[in-house]
């Protein structure tokens, strides 16, 4: 398969991933554990029901659901009980990860012989009178490739509009000032706590169900999938920061959408150049590390005015 | 019912009981004030005035007492809940506005204070921008050529400048200020103190004003009351606090501080007598 083709898809339904990561990192800024969980949980739900001849538009629609389920479960352990949403989170993960042995009765389901959403988008492109084989960025791409590609990028594209639509909102804003400030907040009538568990679920939705379609697109769902994902997630964000900046949802949206491509087409490049694909989560997580760090040392080195000076 | 804005009965509060920290904060305040009256609050560090506000605002639960704000009793309501009645400033500039929300996001969430947050309405439509600026120009801040910066970007006064018309922006039942001058440079203390006298004056907010400095608690207010060790000691309303001066309040503090002392020295004593 086309190397180009195949880091976009997967650029382009890792963002749905990218999104929640940004909506619990970012807007309510706190670490959200259980993405590792919910991304394997999305994976599994969707896998076994397609697996047994569930609709794949059915499948899809039940993991997110599973998602905000385990997003609800996250935000209720957080604000009814008091924990914290770091102890919380890591609780609920690794709950989870037997939840998915169980569903998926084991550790892997194979998508082989089982319909998925990109196979319904070969069947509309070719009902549609597609062509079977399509030129782009200079090699041909058969028609399964190309109208998965399609598929995913109405589908990224409307999230993404949504999401931005939505941190705009009365609700939106809601959110936001929850995670920027919830003693202000409250102070201004705001429920912080049905505020950080509607966050945690929104997210955690869009990540079981990058998790489904990540499942669909390779053909089997496996339970380690989600491993470490969260840091693939924080590490796509923070190219995304780099290359587009953070002032306002349309472009904190967009740099989800653009980091995360990015980031895929470097690690399939870095992989073709021959780094050892057993290397990838440390080379990440050292990326990570580096992302978040080298602006602290940047600016002690540097020495900025702490804030700009404003006239009174 | 009765027609008192805000009325408190018998708040009792204790921070860290049975630990070696306990500190008694409140220890039995009642009071009751007359819609519109600017009510301000003095007292030295540790006195619990600003308990006394927490408790109002429900940020802290007391331990005991009835807090009722226009004849409702809302003590067992969470801080958000009360919040729809309630604005507030705080004392801290960084605490009454989201930094890396724009003034004009600010603004309109401050707008739906006591309301339901609607999913399908954006917060700023061209005609509520158009609102807010509005409303900013009238603070003659120059705040209203600045709605899409972020409040992190705004000096402390500006931010509380902002903040005081957040908490009024819907007409609250009562304004809780709770030294909210105090981290200001003088100028910056000034103008917004200047800009809550307006704003209370103009809107006749029922105010309850916490504050340690003598100047402002002489100059401001219709109604003075003095708390010390969780009590509230004096109380001057109409020409007594009108007439009242800076060297009696000055005076007032040095026998509360006399009293104190001579209550440390007297245990002293009976220390170095039975120990």
């Amino acid at each position: 398969m086309n190397l180009l083709v195949g880091a976009l898809s997967v650029g382009l339904l890792l963002s749905l991933l990218t999104l929640g990561v940004f909506l619990t990192y970012r807007v309510l800024n706190r670490l959200d554990l259980p993405t590792d969980g919910s991304f394997g949980l999305g994976a599994a739900v969707a896998a076994m029901l397609l697996a047994n001849g569930v609709h794949p538009v059915t499948a899809t629609v039940i993991a997110t659901i599973a998602g905000w389920l385990a997003g609800a479960a996250t935000g209720v352990v957080h604000t009814a009980f008091g924990v914290d949403t770091l102890l919380g989170g890591i609780l609920v993960s690794t709950a989870l990860y037997s939840v998915q042995l169980y569903v998926m009765h084991g550790g892997d389901v194979s998508l082989a012989a089982a319909d998925t959403l990109p196979g319904l988008a070969e069947r509309m492109w070719t009902a549609l009178g597609g062509p079977a084989q399509v030129t782009l960025f200079g090699t041909s791409v058969s028609a399964g490739n190309i109208a998965a590609l399609v598929l995913f990028v109405v589908f990224v594209l409307g999230s993404m509009f949504l999401m931005e639509r939505f941190l705009r909102t009365d609700l939106g804003l809601a959110v936001r000032a929850t995670g920027d400030n919830p003693q202000m907040a409250r102070a201004l009538g705001v429920d912080v706590g049905f505020m950080v568990t509607l966050g945690l679920v929104m997210a955690n939705g869009l990540i079981a169900l990058s998790g489904a379609l990540f499942a669909q697109y390779q053909g089997f769902a496996n339970v380690q999938m989600g491993l470490g994902i969260v840091v693939v997630g924080l590490a796509c964000l923070i190219v995304g920061e780099a290359l587009v900046g953070r002032s306002g949802p349309a472009r904190q949206v967009t740099g989800v959408l653009i980091g995360t491509i990015v980031f895929r087409l470097l690690v399939a490049a870095a992989l073709r150049a021959g780094l050892d694909a057993n290397a990838l989560k440390l080379v990440t997580a050292v990326f990570v590390l580096i992302a978040l760090v080298l602006p602290r040392a940047l600016g002690r080195a540097l020495r900025p005015s702490p804030r700009p000076p404003v006239a009174a | 019912m009765s027609g008192a804005a805000l009325e408190l009965i018998g708040l009792r509060h204790t921070f860290f009981p049975g630990t070696p920290s306990e500190q008694r904060a409140l220890e039995g305040v009642s009071l009751t004030v007359d819609p519109g009256t600017f009510v301000v609050v003095i007292g030295i560090n540790g006195s619990g005035k600003s308990t006394l506000l927490n408790g109002v605002a429900g940020s802290v639960t007391l331990d005991e007492g009835i807090v009722r704000i226009g004849g409702r009793d809302v003590t067992r309501w969470p801080e958000h809940r009360r919040a729809g009645m309630i604005g507030r400033v705080f004392q801290n500039p960084f605490s009454g506005t989201a930094p890396h929300l724009t003034v004009a996001e600010n603004l309109a969430i401050a707008s739906q204070r006591g309301r339901s947050r609607q999913l399908f309405r954006l917060g700023l439509s061209s005609g509520r921008r158009a609102q807010l600026a509005e409303q900013l120009a009238s603070m003659n801040l120059g705040l209203e050529h600045r709605l899409v910066t972020p409040t992190g970007v705004l000096s402390g006064g500006q931010r509380q400048a902002l903040t005081l018309l957040m908490a009024t922006i819907v007409r609250p039942a009562v304004l809780l200020l709770d030294e909210h001058t105090a981290a200001l440079d003088p100028r910056s203390a000034e103008q917004v103190l200047r800009l809550t006298e307006e704003t209370v004056a103009r809107d006749r907010l029922t105010t309850l004003m916490v504050t340690h400095s003598m100047h402002q608690a002489v100059r401001i207010g219709d109604r003075l009351l003095l708390v010390h060790r969780g009590r509230i000691l004096e109380d001057f309303s109409g020409p007594r606090k009108r007439r009242l001066r800076m060297e009696d309040l000055l005076d007032r503090f040095d026998q509360l501080r006399n009293a104190d002392m001579l209550d440390e020295s007297a245990a002293e004593m009976l220390r170095r007598a039975y120990v």
